[in-house]
């Protein structure tokens, strides 16, 4: 298992080709085995950015909790954001593997060194946001996370396949809302299509950027961190929703997209990335307010863990003096 | 009222009591102190709205005249809504919430230990179901408020404050009227005037561990059951309610 205490002592290179053969021969990379410092880097930077994606991911929707229109809307909606932190919890807890903890994963969060999904700086504006998050979201995110599931660091590509289960049921309810909607009332499919109209541009960004322009994208491929290319999976992506779409009733705001019979694909519109840009750097609508939302959270949230602290402690003091 | 009113208005006090608390629980949903913390509270939440849930299309099924559970959770105004007054007091911080919580379930292990023996069969069944989360729920709060209490300085006075600051809202969930001794008379209800000296003790017995005291409070205030609430009732119906009061012809 750990190259480290089982072979004589080599230099990093040759750690760092044994561990290349390992990763072409399929090897599955575990905690304890030597990776390179830029592979562990590279999966803490990715992982937490999961992670912090989950728990931030829980204020939009969270929006909408109170507001369900119905008692079964808001209970699906509970269980499904209450799924959301207990990924957040599994990939906290996957990264932690590397050798970095929650606290300095929240500072990093708290201090804006870390990023989250951008897509959740955009606001929830009406009950059909909870429909489009769910259906082109986490549909995103399902198609990113599939490709996950084969990645090669062993704790990373389990939680990945415990995700995708329950992200295909938060999809599925998502695509339900919608559906529901897009065949309500004139004012209910209004909702629907413009909620279609906000979130499809985004949901695409979610991908990250063309693939002629992501420089580290090549060596993710090469570790097998990443197994299709942002591209590939936005492709697939579009492939997957514009049908959806079509059944909704709903129209995709995009002129150029259109069924490309030579290619087999949709032929689709250039994203806005100077927007993609604008947003991930702090311009979106709500950028400040999740942020602070959630550092809110944790620093209004001190007082109840030093309690919690403190009275394990005592309890420790008390089992110790009581076995004394 | 005829006696039918009267099981319908006593699933109604039942139904509200979950479902307000599960709404007020849902405020808390990405602002917890702790990831954990917010799962836990989610997961308590969902079960009180799937207790309503179930009393209320219980009421509806008993009145016969075509409200189902959302037509009772979306279309009563303050006045119709039968749940205590310690429910709808707002989630204040963390050591308010779980003082709210503690005060509430461990009323409502009794209550419903109790209606789990009711002579109505169905309300027997959710009260059954039910007891298994109530005691989840009540072991939870407890070790929050025993965890504050005996924790930091800071943290035994916030949590003494939040129970000094609740303690006149307990009382009129020991009280009965004649709703109560109705059903009680029939063998559905449960006499919740006879349950304080468990729950009292109960509490005595969490807060001692706690290193807290029992709230020296000589306020109270009671008339939820007659529809008299607080001001905070109508902006959580405000909120809850706003789509389907907007939008009356549309299905969500």
């Amino acid at each position: 298992m750990d190259a480290i205490n089982t072979d004589a002592p080599r230099d990093d290179d040759a750690l760092e080709k044994a561990f290349q053969t390992k990763v072409d021969a399929e090897t599955r990379i575990e905690p304890k085995d030597w990776m390179p410092e830029k592979y562990r880097h590279t999966l803490i930077r990715q992982m937490s950015q999961h992670a912090h994606s989950e728990v931030v991911g829980m204020l939009p929707e969270g929006n909408w909790l109170t507001r369900a229109p119905s008692l079964k809307r808001k209970a699906v909606l509970m269980a499904k954001i209450q799924d959301e932190g207990g990924h957040g919890l599994y990939l906290y807890s996957a990264t932690e593997t590397l050798g970095i903890s929650r606290d300095e994963m929240f500072d990093q969060l708290h201090t804006g060194k870390a990023k989250y999904s951008s897509i959740f700086n955009y606001p929830t504006l009406s009950w059909a946001d909870i429909g489009a998050i769910g259906w082109l979201v986490d549909g995103a995110a399902i198609t990113n996370q599939i490709a996950l599931c084969r990645c090669s660091y062993g704790p990373y590509a389990r939680a990945m396949i415990k995700i995708c289960k329950e992200e295909s049921f938060h999809q599925r309810q998502g695509y339900e809302i919608m559906l529901t909607m897009a065949q309500g009332t004139p004012e209910q499919k209004a909702m629907a299509q413009d909620a279609l109209d906000r979130w499809w541009w985004p949901s695409l960004m979610m991908f990250g950027p063309n693939d002629s322009n992501s420089p580290q994208s090549a060596q993710s491929m090469k570790w097998k961190i990443k197994r299709q290319s942002n591209d590939e999976l936005r492709q697939k992506f579009v492939d997957a929703t514009v049908p959806q779409a079509e059944y909704l009733g709903l129209r995709i705001p995009d002129d150029n997209l259109k069924w490309n019979e030579e290619r087999g694909h949709y032929d689709f519109g250039e994203i806005d990335w100077v927007e993609f840009k604008n947003v991930v750097s702090g311009n979106g609508l709500c950028n400040r307010e999740r942020l602070k939302d959630r550092v809110d959270a944790h620093e209004g949230g001190k007082w109840v863990r030093d309690a919690a602290l403190a009275y394990a402690e005592k309890q420790k003091q008390r089992s110790a003096a009581a076995a004394a | 009222m005829t006696e039918k009113e009267m099981l319908v208005d006593y699933l109604l006090r039942l139904g509200d009591n979950s479902l307000i608390l599960g709404q007020r629980l849902a405020e808390w949903c990405g602002h917890a102190p702790i990831l954990e913390e917010d799962l836990a509270i989610t997961n308590i939440g969902l079960d009180l709205l799937g207790q309503s849930r179930l009393l209320l299309t219980y009421a509806g099924e008993v009145e016969g005249k075509g409200r189902d559970e959302d037509k009772l959770a979306f279309h009563r105004d303050t006045m119709a809504w039968r749940n205590f007054l310690l429910l709808e007091q707002p989630n204040g911080d963390f050591a308010k919430t779980m003082a709210r919580q503690m005060y509430f379930d461990a009323f409502q292990y009794l209550q419903y230990e109790a209606l789990s023996k009711s002579s109505d069969p169905q309300l027997a069944g959710i009260a059954t179901k039910s007891i298994k989360e109530i005691t989840y729920h009540r072991r939870h709060s407890s070790n929050w408020v025993i965890r504050l209490g005996d924790g930091t300085l800071e943290s035994h006075d916030k949590m003494q404050t939040a129970l000094n600051e609740l303690w006149g809202f307990v009382h009129e969930m020991f009280d009965m009227d004649d709703v109560d001794n109705a059903m009680l008379a029939k063998g559905i209800g449960v006499d919740v005037a006879a349950l304080r000296p468990a729950w009292d003790q109960y509490i005595e017995e969490v807060l001692a561990e706690a290193t807290l005291s029992r709230p020296y409070v000589t306020w109270s205030v009671r008339g939820s059951r007659e529809g008299k609430h607080s001001e905070h009732l109508g902006y959580i119906l405000a909120e809850m309610q706003f789509l389907q009061r907007a939008y009356p012809d549309a299905k969500w």
